[in-house]
This record gives C-alpha cells, structure tokens and sequence, in this order.
C-alpha cells in the first residue's frame, strides 16, 4: 500500500509540473487520472519494490552526485582517445562478480557501467556482469571495483 | 549562440546516418539510429529556445520516450523475428 | 549577473556541441559495434547533459527548467538500458567484439 500511495504522488506531482494548469477542476483530473492509473498498475501486479523503489531512500541521492563525476571524468579520457590521430584503444571484455543480493541494485550496477562511456556491460546473468571496455585501464577500474561497492551501498547492508 | 549548438548537433546527426548507411552490421545501424534520435530530442530542445518557443519541450519529451520503445522493438523484432513473443528466458551458451 | 550567467551557459552549450560532434566523429571512426557505442555513450550522457544544463540556465526557475531535467533524467535513465539491449543482442546473435591483440595486428581492417 505504501508504494501505490508513493506511485500516486510521484505520478501526480509530475502531472502537475508537466500540466502547468493549476485550477481546482483541471488538477481533480489530474488526481483522478493519477488514481486510475495506479489502480491499474496494482491490478497488473507491478506495483512493488523494484516499480516503486522508495526503500532506497537517501543512499541513492548520495550515489548520483558521484556517478555523474565519474560519467564526465569517463567522458573526457573517451574523448581524448576517439580525437588522437593514433587512435589508442584497447578493447577488453572482463567478468565482474556482482558485490549487489538484489536484482534491482544489480540493475542500477549494470546501467551505472553502461552509463560510464568507455565502459558498456554486455551481459548480466545471475550475479556475474560481463563488461566490454573501450581501453584496458577502464577494465582495470570496473575490476578494482570502487563502483561496484558504491552501488551495493546503495541498497543498504 | 544555440546556433552553433544546433550545427553541432546536424553534423552529429549527418555522421550518424553515415555510419546507418555503412553497417556493416544491423546493429550498427540500430545503434546509428537510437543516436540520432537521442539527437532529434537535442535538436528539438535547443531548435526551440532558437526559435523563442519553449513549449517544443513537451515534443521532446515524447521523443526521448517513443526513441527509447522503438529502439526496443526493433531490437526484439531483429532478436526473435516476432513482436508478440516472450522469448526464452535465456538462451544458454552462447557467450563464452 | 545576467550577463556571468549567460556566458555560462554558452560555454555549456559549446562544450555540449563538441562532445556531440566527438561522438559523431568516433561513431565513423572506431573499428567495431563495441567500441562504437562507447562513443554514442559521449553523446548520450556528456553532450545531452550539458546542451540540456545550458539551456536549463538559460531558461531560469521556471516549468521549463524542470521540463528539462526531466528529458536528461529520461535520457539517462533510457539510454543505458537501450545500450544493454543492442550490446546483448549483437553478442548473442555472434558479433564478436574485436579484442585488443587482433586490433593492434591489423587496425585497418573493419
């Protein structure tokens, strides 16, 4: 119950920014089509902790701040190698073990690599990521595994 | 200023239907594609603050979520030749 | 004031345009499927993020402001899993990652 009301709110508070009407009448709409729309989810049976991940809580709002510095660290060494005339690239492909017991922080590991230029994971199966890398050393830094640590704290010990 | 920003991104766009006509492969065209419209949403957002009309933002919006479902279609048409199937859970073997 | 802020997000949006362009360029110039997409990666997060946060400043503390942060929060968010889904198909479908040995014998070749 407690993840239908988190749904209904996040839906509606992104109806009422997208909307830009602030009437009475339009925003009961908007709470009823927010409601419908929620009923419907919990007939289908999606609504639970990997739809509507509120028990991360804060921890993921300190993952991000992190995430997007390594992303524009990660994007100006690709962009070195993609300009210089040599062209030096060393393409790896290694096998992570997964430090995550959820699938849902193994999702967020996973895109997190993938989201890193330089870095894509290729397959994730049960808990082993296989991760293609544009150079040996952001090999060297998956499997050092600062990131996968961060994200396993993210799903709380 | 958008301009400039806005070239940018043609010439992006330009390079990317370059490398959708060269292939060699059917995935490097996919991934030519989904570049292109991840430019579209660029273009679309700046080509409207260019213009003076904010409101394109809501086009872009769209965009950025009908990109990613068609890019995914496309994917599982090419994957399994049917739009309507499941798939097997995991195809097993096939990376070594 | 009004004038740093400007600047600001010009430069912003230069430096978005540029990280786009360097991903155009590295789409046509990187050898295989792989090693591509990391360079579509550059101007899915770093060209999208700061073309979007030029004209966030640009825009000020108004609707369309979070309108943008919604579009990059999309992005982000769409992107990695569509990259996953091409990246998986083309490796079960048999495209074989070019690895460093062979690429350093013959660059030429793809």
């Amino acid at each position: 119950m407690v993840y239908a009301i988190s749904l209904w709110i996040a839906l509606y508070a992104t109806w009422l920014l997208l909307s830009g009407f602030y009437t009475p009448f339009l925003m009961g709409l908007g709470a009823v089509s927010c409601a419908v729309v929620v009923f419907i989810a919990r007939r289908m049976d999606v609504i639970d902790h990997e739809a509507v991940p509120i028990q991360l809580g804060w921890r993921i709002l300190t993952y991000w701040p992190w995430l997007i510095v390594e992303i524009f660290k990660a994007n100006i060494d690709v962009t070195r190698r993609v300009l210089s005339p040599s062209l030096p690239i060393s393409p790896t492909m290694i096998k992570v073990k997964t430090a995550q017991r959820s699938d849902l922080a193994k999702v967020i590991y996973a895109n997190s690599i993938t989201l890193t230029p330089g870095t894509v994971s290729v397959d994730v199966h049960e808990d082993e990521i296989t991760v293609h890398a544009i150079s040996a050393e952001g090999a060297a830094d998956i499997a050092e595994g600062t990131m996968n640590r961060k994200a396993a704290a993210v799903e709380g010990a | 200023m958008f301009v400039a920003a806005v070239f940018a991104i043609l010439i992006t766009m330009a390079l990317a239907i370059a490398r959708a006509v060269a292939g060699p492969t059917v995935y490097d065209r996919i991934l030519a594609v989904n570049m292109f419209g991840t430019k579209t949403v660029l273009l679309i957002a700046v080509g409207g603050f260019a213009v003076g009309r904010p409101d394109f933002l809501d086009l872009a919006l769209v965009y950025a979520l009908i990109n990613f479902v068609g890019v995914l279609a496309v994917l599982k048409f090419v994957r399994y030749r049917d739009l309507g199937s499941a798939g097997p859970a995991r195809e097993p073997g096939a990376v070594d | 004031m009004a004038v740093a802020i400007d600047i600001l997000s010009w430069a912003l949006l230069l430096s978005g345009g540029f990280f786009v362009v360097v991903g155009g360029i590295g789409v046509l110039r990187l050898p295989d499927l792989y090693t591509r997409m990391h360079a579509a990666g550059v101007t899915d997060t770093g060209g999208a993020a700061l073309i979007l946060i030029g004209l966030m400043l640009q825009a000020g503390f108004t609707l369309i402001t979070v309108k943008l942060l919604l579009i990059l929060l999309f992005l982000w968010f769409t992107s990695p899993t569509a990259s996953y889904a091409l990246a998986n198909s083309a490796l079960f479908d048999g495209v074989k990652p070019l690895l460093q040995k062979r690429g350093a014998d013959d660059e030429d070749e793809g």
